[in-house]
C-alpha cells in the first residue's frame, strides 16, 4: 500500500467516505475538516506512519499532509 | 491510608450567557461555538467574588458531610487565582467559612483538583487531619480577552468542593507536569517598576488550540490506560469517567480511543464551559445530585491543562 493509500484509508474512515474518492489535491476545506479534525488526522498519521508531525498553518491539502509525514 | 469523599458541593454565578449572547458582542455564532466546543452557555461573575463561589460550594459539601468548618484540618484550593494575587483564595475562603486550620492554594491549572487529591492523600497518610476540604474555584472571565473569540467563548466561572475524611477510596493516582508554557498561558499584569525593561504581555489567557487539543487527547488516553493496566480494573468496571470539561471534541476523541463504554462519560460542559480546576468537582457534584453515583462505583477522574499538567485518579465512591 502506498503512503497516499494509507493516508486515504485514515481520512476515509474518519469521514466515513468511500475509498477512491480522494486525490492529493483534495483540500481539507472540501472535506469539511476543521482545525481540530486536522489534529485528529495528524495524530492518526503519527500512529500509522510512526512519525512525529509538527502542526503547520499551511496544511491545506492531502499532498501537504503527505509532505509533512515524509519530512520527519 | 488515603481518604473517602464525604460530601460534594458546587456553586455557579447567577448570570448566564448563551452563545447567542456572545454573538452580540463578538463575530461568532451559536453554531460555530457548539460544533467546535459543545458549549451552549456559561456562568460569569457580576457581583460575586471567587471567594463567594468557593464558600458556597464548600458550605454545601460540609453540610452534606455533616462537618462544621471548625473540624477541618486542612483547606486546599486548586485555582489559577482567587480574588487577590496575594493572599491566596485558601486564606479568604478560610475567613469566609470561619475555619481555623492551615490553608493553601495549589496552582496546577485545570489539573489542580488532581494535584490537591495527591496532597490530601499525603495529609491523611501523615495523620495531620481528620477532615480536608478541597475547594476549587475559578473566576476566569476576569482574565479573558473578550475581543478574542477563539478563547473567551470557552471558559466560565464557578466552584466545586469536596470534603474528605479518612478512608481507602483512592485506588490509584498519577500526576504529570511537562513544562511547556507557550501553548496556554496568562501573564501577570504589568506593574510600574521603573527598572523593568521588557514590556509585559497583556494579562489575558493565550491559547494555541491545536497544541492543547493534541496534548489533552494524548494525556487522557495515556493516563487512563496506565491506571487500568496498573490496577487490573477492566474498562467495563468503570462506572463513571469524569474528565476535565475543556471541550466536547476532546472528550469525544478520547472516548473513541479508549476501551471504556461510551455511556460512562459524564458531561456538564454544555452548561458551564471550561471551569479550569473547578470543572471536575463541579461535575462530580452534579453526578451526585442527579443520583448517578452508587456506593461501590468505580470512577476515573482526569484533569489536564496549562503547564502542561495532567492527573488521573481511580476512586471508589463510598460516601
Amino acid at each position: 500500500m502506498t503512503d497516499l493509500e494509507r493516508l486515504e484509508k485514515i481520512i476515509c474512515e474518519y469521514k466515513e467516505l468511500e475509498p477512491g474518492t480522494l486525490t492529493p489535491e483534495t483540500t481539507f476545506q472540501e472535506l469539511e475538516l476543521d482545525s481540530l479534525d486536522l489534529v485528529d488526522m495528524t495524530m492518526a498519521c503519527e500512529d500509522e506512519f510512526g512519525v512525529s508531525i509538527e502542526l503547520d498553518d499551511n496544511l491545506k491539502t492531502i499532498a501537504d499532509l503527505l509532505d509533512l509525514i515524509r519530512k520527519d | 491510608m488515603s481518604f473517602r469523599i464525604l460530601g460534594t458541593g458546587s456553586a455557579l454565578p447567577q448570570c448566564v450567557k448563551t452563545n447567542d449572547d456572545l454573538a452580540q458582542i463578538l463575530d461568532t455564532s451559536d453554531q460555530w461555538i457548539r460544533t467546535r466546543t459543545g458549549i451552549c452557555r456559561r456562568h460569569v461573575m457580576t457581583t460575586e467574588t471567587v471567594t463567594d463561589l468557593a464558600a458556597e460550594a464548600s458550605r454545601k459539601a460540609l453540610e452534606q458531610a455533616g462537618i462544621v468548618p471548625e473540624e477541618l484540618g486542612w483547606i486546599l484550593c486548586p485555582t489559577v487565582g482567587g480574588d487577590y494575587i496575594t493572599p491566596g483564595l485558601s486564606a479568604t475562603l478560610q475567613a469566609a467559612l470561619g475555619a481555623h486550620c492551615p490553608a493553601m492554594d495549589i496552582n496546577a491549572a485545570c489539573s489542580g483538583f488532581l494535584f490537591a487529591l495527591d496532597a490530601a492523600e499525603g495529609i491523611f497518610a501523615r495523620k495531620k487531619a481528620r477532615y480536608v476540604l478541597i475547594a476549587a474555584a475559578e473566576g476566569l472571565s476576569r482574565i479573558m480577552d473578550w475581543e478574542d473569540r477563539s478563547t473567551c467563548v470557552l471558559f466560565g466561572d464557578g466552584a466545586g468542593a469536596v470534603v474528605l475524611g479518612e478512608g481507602e477510596s483512592l485506588l490509584s493516582l498519577h500526576l504529570e507536569t511537562k513544562g511547556c508554557p507557550e501553548p496556554l498561558h496568562g501573564c501577570f499584569p504589568g506593574g510600574n517598576s521603573p527598572w523593568l525593561s521588557v514590556k509585559p504581555e497583556n494579562h489575558f489567557v493565550h491559547m494555541d488550540g491545536q497544541e492543547v487539543y493534541k496534548f489533552a487527547v494524548s494525556t487522557i488516553c495515556s493516563g487512563i490506560e496506565t491506571i487500568l493496566q496498573e490496577t487490573g480494573v477492566s474498562p467495563e468496571e468503570i462506572r463513571h469517567v469524569i474528565l476535565h470539561q475543556a471541550n466536547l471534541r476532546i472528550i469525544d476523541a478520547a472516548r473513541k480511543k479508549l476501551p471504556i463504554p461510551g455511556d460512562r462519560y459524564r458531561l456538564c460542559i454544555q452548561e458551564t464551559g471550561n471551569l479550569s480546576a473547578a470543572s471536575i468537582p463541579v461535575l462530580l457534584d452534579f453526578c451526585r445530585r442527579d443520583q448517578l453515583l452508587k456506593p461501590g462505583d468505580l470512577m476515573i477522574l482526569c484533569g489536564f491543562g496549562a503547564g502542561f499538567t495532567s492527573g488521573t485518579a481511580l476512586v471508589r465512591w463510598e460516601p
